[in-house]
């Protein structure tokens, strides 16, 4: 399964997460510097209730019309002289990549960083025909150099690692001998990186946008390190999902506004790169040959079901940067690449209930997310849309019976009168003062790190209908 | 004017206070407080389990508990938000899905109704101490109910108030979250109680039984000091000076 991360159950991942002091102290003060960032970059444009709209409309206009504007944008990139592949699944995507890879006599291969390709295991399959897969993004490229250690976050891959962890890294593995400052860390991981850039034969990208209008493709980054792995080599491919595409460049200038802004608080990234296709013979650098492979992997059995709203995300994270579960399991918690509120919704959607029917009940429908979205995503209905899937799709359990026995105790009133009426004497057994310290079925989880307040005996109902009789006969 | 109290599970079986509380503040304005008996459960924790058939025939019995009042008002953000799903819930149900949006429509969480139907924010209230409020999400973001609880805080007399740092944080209940997910929820509601002992508040106050059974019932299993106390059992103090 390629958006897999690891093989043990959600159980020992989570346990695993909380235990991680390091991680959790990493990913609380990321979340706060991000979320004070988002909300400046929100405040400074203004009206920022009005841009969501605005997005939401943007987004959920192209999933509405998605056919007719991926055919407009394929026509588009062949005008402009390169090769368009529609891809129905990932093993369909990485076996063109290989193909042209080979064709090309690829050996070396410089990437920028795209989650698509870590979707459909994109390195793996390159690797396996002998190529050397080079990460560029900072984040990327640490984790590759650290054994391969998966991606925590879709923005920022090396969230879990702290900056002395991260000199660590390099130490060992790159017999790096400098502090852990920032900035010594990425020079050297610049000079690093510069050499391989230099040397490869192929660059492949993900992609933010693609423009339908004018068949160009556009990557955001601070690094700069996607325009570099797109004028370099001589071939360039890029993967992308089927539904990271927006109509015109004025759609574009919104949406990015709206993911620099979200992901990481600026106005701007530093660079935004857009490349309609190869070089023309009048330009001076850029690849000779362009190949957009747009994936679809699961994407279109989305599309008109409850949850199309899902592909309207735009991959910014800013869900992930407010959710209080992330912050205390971290991302490899959620077993996918793709993790936190948005992770929680697609991966069950991508890779099935089987596997990833937890992550819909990880949550506590808090609805920061939903708060959060640029895109107005309404992230925490969509989770519990995969809940009601779930249980729907279960057969009779325990729960279930508890949640019929909840039906009739709430729909025949006087069932509930009874019932609750017995609650404090059943529950004497495990009462200490006023509150219950133990007890059966869901309480016995409750109160293995809370109490529970005993139920009163005399509750509100008798309450009442006691002082209105006493008004009656007054 | 008239006034239906939907006292919430919770606060008919664990917090009758609260209740009670509710009926001495409206009362106090000059509103009269009916109670119907055939309300039982607003069917939120089916629902948010995924157990929607269930939480349907929950909510029909609450439609009709509570058709013929005007005004109806709860104790609870999260179980008065519940009524916005109703709709939803009866989707092929044309009749009943035009019933939850008049229910819907006539309801009210106890601070809103307060503060923007009734036009109040004195009730008259004093109490000596220091306080922090803990902001419930679903209130805040589901019902859309930001201010008016501080704007009532503010005017009890003798209240220290103190703003909860990370007020926006869930507590980690989530209803049946707390019991499915202990081992996530634990962290959550230990890093509200970080933040709330950061206050040195003596009482928090919330709206939402909820959250304050989430956060008591930990708090008390941690042995912490600060008394818990739901806002509108704060609204009825009337200390001397
Ligand atoms: S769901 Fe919304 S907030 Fe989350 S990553 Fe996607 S666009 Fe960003």
């Amino acid at each position: 399964m390629p958006m897999r991360i690891g093989t043990t159950t959600f159980n020992d991942r989570i346990e695993k997460g909380i235990n991680d002091e390091f991680m959790r102290d990493s990913v609380r003060s990321a979340q706060e510097r991000l979320l004070g960032k988002r909300l400046d970059a929100a405040e400074e444009l203004g009206s920022w209730e009005d841009w969501r709209n605005l997005g939401e409309e943007i987004r959920s206009h192209t999933l509405e019309y998605l056919d007719y504007y991926l055919y407009e944008l394929s026509e588009k990139v062949k005008e402009n002289g390169g090769h368009v592949y529609f891809a129905k699944t990932a093993e369909e995507a990485n076996h063109y990549i290989q193909k042209v890879v080979k064709r090309k006599n690829g050996k070396k291969i410089i990437k920028s960083k795209s989650m698509v390709t870590e979707e459909i295991s994109m390195n793996e399959a390159l690797e396996s025909i002998g190529c050397d897969v080079i990460e560029s993004d900072l984040g990327e490229y640490i984790l590759q150099v650290d054994d391969h250690d998966p991606p925590s976050h879709i923005v920022v891959p090396a969230l879990h690692k702290n900056k002395s962890q991260i000199r660590d890294v390099f130490k060992e593995k790159l017999g790096y001998l400098n502090t852990d400052k920032p900035e010594e860390l990425t020079l050297f991981a610049r000079e690093k990186l510069r050499k391989e850039f230099l040397s490869a034969d192929i660059g492949i990208t993900g992609c933010n946008f693609a423009v339908a209008e004018s068949g160009t493709i556009t990557l955001v980054t601070n690094e700069g390190n996607a325009r570099l792995a797109t004028t370099l080599p001589k071939t360039q491919i890029t993967v992308m999902g089927m539904e990271r595409i927006v109509p015109t460049w004025e759609e574009l200038d919104v949406m990015i506004s709206l993911l620099s802004r979200s992901a990481v608080g600026q106005k701007l990234t530093t660079y935004v790169t857009a490349l309609s296709g190869p070089k023309s013979p009048l330009e001076g650098d850029g690849p000779e040959e362009f190949h957009l492979v747009i994936v679809d992997n699961g994407r279109s059995n989305i599309i008109g079901t409850e949850f199309q709203e899902a592909l309207h995300c735009i991959r910014c994270a800013a869900c992930i940067n407010v959710c209080p579960v992330y912050r205390h399991v971290g991302g490899h918690g959620y077993g996918s690449i793709y993790p936190g509120p948005i992770g929680a919704v697609i991966s069950p959607l991508l890779g099935g209930y089987e596997e990833y029917g937890e992550l819909p009940f990880a949550s506590t429908l808090c609805a920061a997310c939903t708060d959060a979205c640029p895109v107005k995503i309404p992230l925490h209905e969509l989770l519990n849309k995969h809940r009601k899937n779930i249980i729907e799709g279960r057969g009779l359990s325990a729960e279930k019976i508890a949640m019929r026995g909840f039906q009739y105790g709430t729909t025949l009133p006087i069932l509930y009168q009874v019932g609750t009426k017995l609650a404090p004497f059943l529950s004497l057994p495990f009462q200490t003062n006023s509150f219950l310290t133990k007890g059966p079925g869901p309480l016995k989880a409750w109160t293995t790190i809370r109490d529970m307040p005993a139920p009163n005996n005399e509750r509100f109902r008798d309450w009442f209908k006691k002082r209105q009789k006493e008004e009656s006969f007054e | 004017m008239n006034v239906s109290l939907f006292v919430t599970c919770l606060g008919d079986i664990f917090y009758p206070n609260v209740g009670k509380s509710v009926v001495e503040v409206l009362e106090s304005l000059g509103c009269e407080v009916d109670f119907p008996f055939s309300q039982t459960c607003c069917g939120q924790p089916a629902f948010n389990s995924g157990y929607r058939e269930e939480a349907k025939e929950a909510a029909r019995n609450m439609i009709r508990a509570f058709e013929n009042s005007s005004y109806v008002v709860g104790p609870s953000g999260s179980c008065v938000a519940m009524f916005s799903e109703y709709e939803e819930l009866f989707h092929n149900e044309p009749e009943m899905q035009h019933k939850a949006r008049s229910l819907k429509e006539r309801s009210y969480e106890f601070t809103q109704f307060l503060v923007d139907v009734l036009g109040v924010n004195n009730v008259g209230a004093s109490l000596n101490a220091t306080a922090t409020y803990h902001k419930s999400c679903h209130m805040t973001r589901l019902l859309g109910v930001k201010d008016a609880p501080e704007a009532l805080l503010s005017e009890v007399e003798g209240l220290n108030y103190r703003k909860l740092p990370n007020c926006e944080n869930c507590c980690g209940f989530g209803g049946t979250f707390s019991v499915k997910m202990v081992a996530i929820s634990k962290e959550m509601v230990d890093e509200k109680i970080k933040d709330i002992e950061s206050t040195d508040a003596d009482i928090l106050i919330g709206a939402d039984s909820g959250c304050l059974m989430n956060i008591s019932g930990r708090m008390n299993r941690l042995q912490k000091p600060v008394k818990v106390m739901h806002i509108a059992e704060v609204l009825t103090q009337r200390e001397e000076k």
